[in-house]
């Protein structure tokens, strides 16, 4: 058990959570998730993956979206709350000189991608950022991103920031002068269009699934997807994959499994936060 | 066989064994002990269970445990061997005929102490060893009676004795041994692990358990269902442990959180015992297996066990809604995985098994309450495919029928497929229980922990692996055994790192 430390609120549906995790924060590299749950007893375990940490500090930093109802009991607690925090799990980045990289974030997938941009700057590539959302409030770690960037490429669905376009537009753009590595993360249709848009330019391009979890150490298999028609765990063989080989639908028919639980959970706490708002 | 009895309430059979202690007693009172014909006489006193279709769609436990006469009348059947071969069938050594004598005698507490010398976790052992292949398999009285089922019922008294204990709120705490200035790092804290850090303690050594989940008892708190094994009493067990002083580090996963090789050089450890458990589920490698609705047993488990899932009102964690359901694997989680699927509300639930009833490898009596529960047995089946719907859900089974061939050389008769019996049947959920492949984990992470082609750690005799001061037991070790075997290792490398660090 461990305590929030800073809690800040990005967006009407974004959270930025800085988490006590002393060891966490010095053992985790770039790529790598952690495990939380909001309560112990009858909380549910979601993987979330780092966006930041501070082994100073000995913090860890979870950006995330409150899409269901443990999302939204993550976002309810405050500075100093207790929270159960596994990790870090997973296989960490293979991060090397690859050259020109460009990298691809979509929505909250921009905080996981900013601690790969900082390993794939500081093993000394060139590195694009096409940071991508629907909408100007949903792009998250904008300055950090631009601060390792050597160059970041703003588009919005609505065109209420950059371009109004969506990221497969630029990463079009980009391929032609075939970059030596790509890195996507966000939606799975995203990634899955990412994949779609580099493949007939062969530039490899990593992908970082963030499926169903239990446990996050192999001994569920809740999180398994097929990769190059073999099935993989995602919390031991990744989470990051070779995205042209990764079985899109059937991953999202996968995070689909409890759909119509969720939605009902959701519906809940909206109903619940505005009875709340109602009677302050 | 168990579910052709007719089963009588608890009151009626704790009042029938009153009478016959009476009968005992007046033999008493003439001056005579009962002979061991009057004791082979002695009826062997039935487990009251919670009646079968009423406890299918409920979460308390099957078996009631016996009332004090039942208890003290099964006492009497013990013939006290002075070789007690029971003793030997278990892995941990209990003096059974110690602590069932203590019961005759009406020394409840000291029946209680008898057992926790060497095993302290009565309770769990009470309920879930499989005593029929172990102290009960050895028992003079099921020899002389031609029947293991006629056995004394030392899993029931062992049961008993633990709750009587707790009910009268006083549990004795083993001895700790004043500090040694070691410290011992036990990776799991489930059965192997838990065993080794109690014995551990008693020799005054610091003892940590680190545990990846948010709670203690590994398998016990995550996969042997409710309805089997109260979770309250796994609590209860395993907070002696930290009265003892052994300290636990929840949400921390060795080999991650912290290398292997960090608590030995960094973290001032002077020995590690990993009982890391077994791991990573097997699938059946068919087509379709990955399609929404198919589970492995320990996801299933899981999410029913340790994330509370059958609180529908409180528990955040979805289960998956069924109607109709297929459990593939013929073992003890395969039977847990089914009735507690009936009991999370599904309609019909099936168990495909590729032998029969008789090859079966879970316990008769589990198999027996699976039966009465209304758990579809389809022996001789094995599915070839799972079929799904447009949206990617499983609907369906392709089945193939099996028949039994020739004997091999191990003595099993192993299952041969019946060309072109393939059939069609509707199921909307399939839970894989087929066993566990290790963990890859540790290994991947300690380059020098030496593991078989199947992934688990290679030890010696005393325990130890290919690493100095780093000791292994349990199922990371056997592959998917029992609780009792994983304990029975436990000890072994307990008694190992004693040595090492006397």
């Amino acid at each position: 058990m461990t305590r929030i430390v800073s809690k800040r609120k990005l967006s009407d549906e974004v959270f930025r959570l800085e988490v006590e995790a002393p060891l966490v924060a010095r053992e985790r590299k770039a790529g790598q998730f952690v495990i939380v749950q909001a309560d112990e007893d009858f909380g549910e375990r979601i993987p979330l993956t780092i966006a930041d940490a501070d082994p100073a500090r000995g913090s860890v930093v979870l950006v995330f979206q409150t899409v269901g109802a443990s999302t939204h009991a993550l976002a309810s607690k405050s500075v100093g709350d207790p929270i159960t925090l596994l990790g870090p799990l997973g296989n960490p980045t293979h991060i090397e000189r690859f050259g020109r990289a460009v990298c691809v974030g979509g929505g909250i997938g921009l905080a996981p991608l900013h601690p790969i941009v900082g390993a794939l700057k500081a093993a000394g590539n060139e590195v694009t950022v096409i940071a991508g959302a629907r909408t100007r409030e949903l792009l998250v770690m904008q300055d950090e991103l631009a601060a390792l960037a050597d160059e970041l490429i703003v588009v919005t669905d609505d065109g209420s920031a950059g371009r109004k376009a969506l990221v497969t537009e630029p990463l079009k753009e980009l391929c032609s002068a075939k970059p030596d590595i790509a890195v996507a993360i966000g939606p799975p249709i995203m990634m899955k269009f990412c994949a779609e848009t580099t493949r007939p330019f062969g530039v490899k391009t990593l992908v970082s699934l963030n499926t169903i979890m239990i446990d996050g150490t192999g001994m569920c298999g809740g999180c398994r997807v097929a990769v190059g028609g073999e099935t993989k765990f995602v919390c031991v063989d990744g989470p990051e994959f070779d995205g042209h080989l990764v079985d899109w639908d059937g991953m999202m028919s996968r995070l689909r499994s409890y759909k119509r639980q969720e939605e009902e959970a959701h519906h809940k706490c909206h109903l619940e936060e505005q009875i709340a708002g109602a009677a302050r | 066989m168990s579910e052709t009895k007719i089963s009588l309430g608890k009151d009626e059979l704790d009042r029938r064994a009153r009478d016959a202690l009476k009968g005992l007693a007046d033999l008493r009172a003439e001056g005579r002990e009962p002979s061991p014909r009057d004791r082979l006489g002695l009826p062997v006193q039935d487990m009251p269970c919670q009646d079968g279709r009423e406890r299918s769609r409920n979460m308390f436990e099957v078996a009631e445990g016996y009332g004090e006469a039942q208890a003290r009348l099964e006492a009497e059947r013990c013939l006290m061997c002075r070789n007690a071969p029971c003793v030997q069938g278990c892995p941990v050594r209990v003096d059974i005929p110690g602590f069932i004598a203590k019961i005759r005698e009406g020394d409840f507490p000291t029946a209680a102490r008898v057992i926790k010398r060497t095993n302290l976790l009565p309770s769990v052992c009470g309920r879930v060893c499989p005593q029929e292949s172990q102290c009960q398999a050895n028992c003079t009285v099921g020899k002389s009676l031609k029947s293991v089922d006629s056995a004394v019922q030392i899993g029931r008294l062992e049961r008993w004795v633990a709750d009587t204990e707790r009910a009268c709120g006083a549990c004795d705490l083993p001895d700790v041994g004043s500090a040694s200035g070691k410290r011992i790092a036990v990776v799991g804290s489930g059965p192997a692990g838990l065993t080794t850090a109690i014995d551990l303690r008693r020799e005054g050594h610091e003892v940590v358990v680190y545990e990846a989940f948010q709670k203690a008892g590994g398998v016990m708190v995550y996969g042997i269902p409710e309805f089997r094994l109260p979770k309250s009493l796994v609590a209860m067990e395993s907070s002696l442990l930290a009265e003892m002083g052994v300290r636990y580090e929840l949400n921390f996963l060795v080999g991650r959180t912290r290398r292997l090789g960090a608590l030995l050089a960094e973290d001032g450890f002077d020995a590690v015992f990993i009982g890391a458990g077994a791991g990573l589920p097997k699938f059946m490698e068919i087509p379709g297996e990955n399609l929404v609705g198919v589970f492995s047993a320990n996801e299933y488990l899981t999410r029913a066990n340790l994330m509370k899932a059958y609180d529908r009102q409180r528990a955040a964690t979805p289960i998956y809604p069924s109607r109709r359901v297929a459990v593939l694997g013929g073992g003890n989680v395969a039977m847990d995985s089914a009735r507690m699927a009936l009991r999370l509300g599904a309609e019909e639930v099936h168990v495909l098994y590729r032998r029969t009833r008789e090859e079966m490898p879970a316990r008769a009596e589990e198999v027996g309450h699976a039966m009465e529960e209304g758990i579809v047995f389809d022996f001789l089946t094995s599915p070839t495919r799972v079929i799904g719907d447009k949206d990617g859900r499983a609907e369906a089974l392709e089945i193939l029928s099996y028949a039994l061939g020739e004997a091999d050389a191990s003595g099993r008769r192993s299952p041969v497929a019946i060309r072109g019996s393939e059939r069609v049947e509707g199921f909307d959920t399939v839970i894989v229980a087929i066993g566990n492949e290790s963990n890859p984990l540790l290994a991947r992470t300690s380059p020098d922990l030496r593991i078989d082609r199947r992934g688990h750690i290679l030890v010696d005799d005393k325990q130890k692996t290919s690493i100095d001061r780093v000791y292994a037991g349990g199922d990371i070790v056997l592959g998917a055994a029992t609780v009792i075997l994983a304990m029975g290792e436990g000890r072994r490398a307990a008694a190992a790192i004693n040595e090492l660090l006397a």
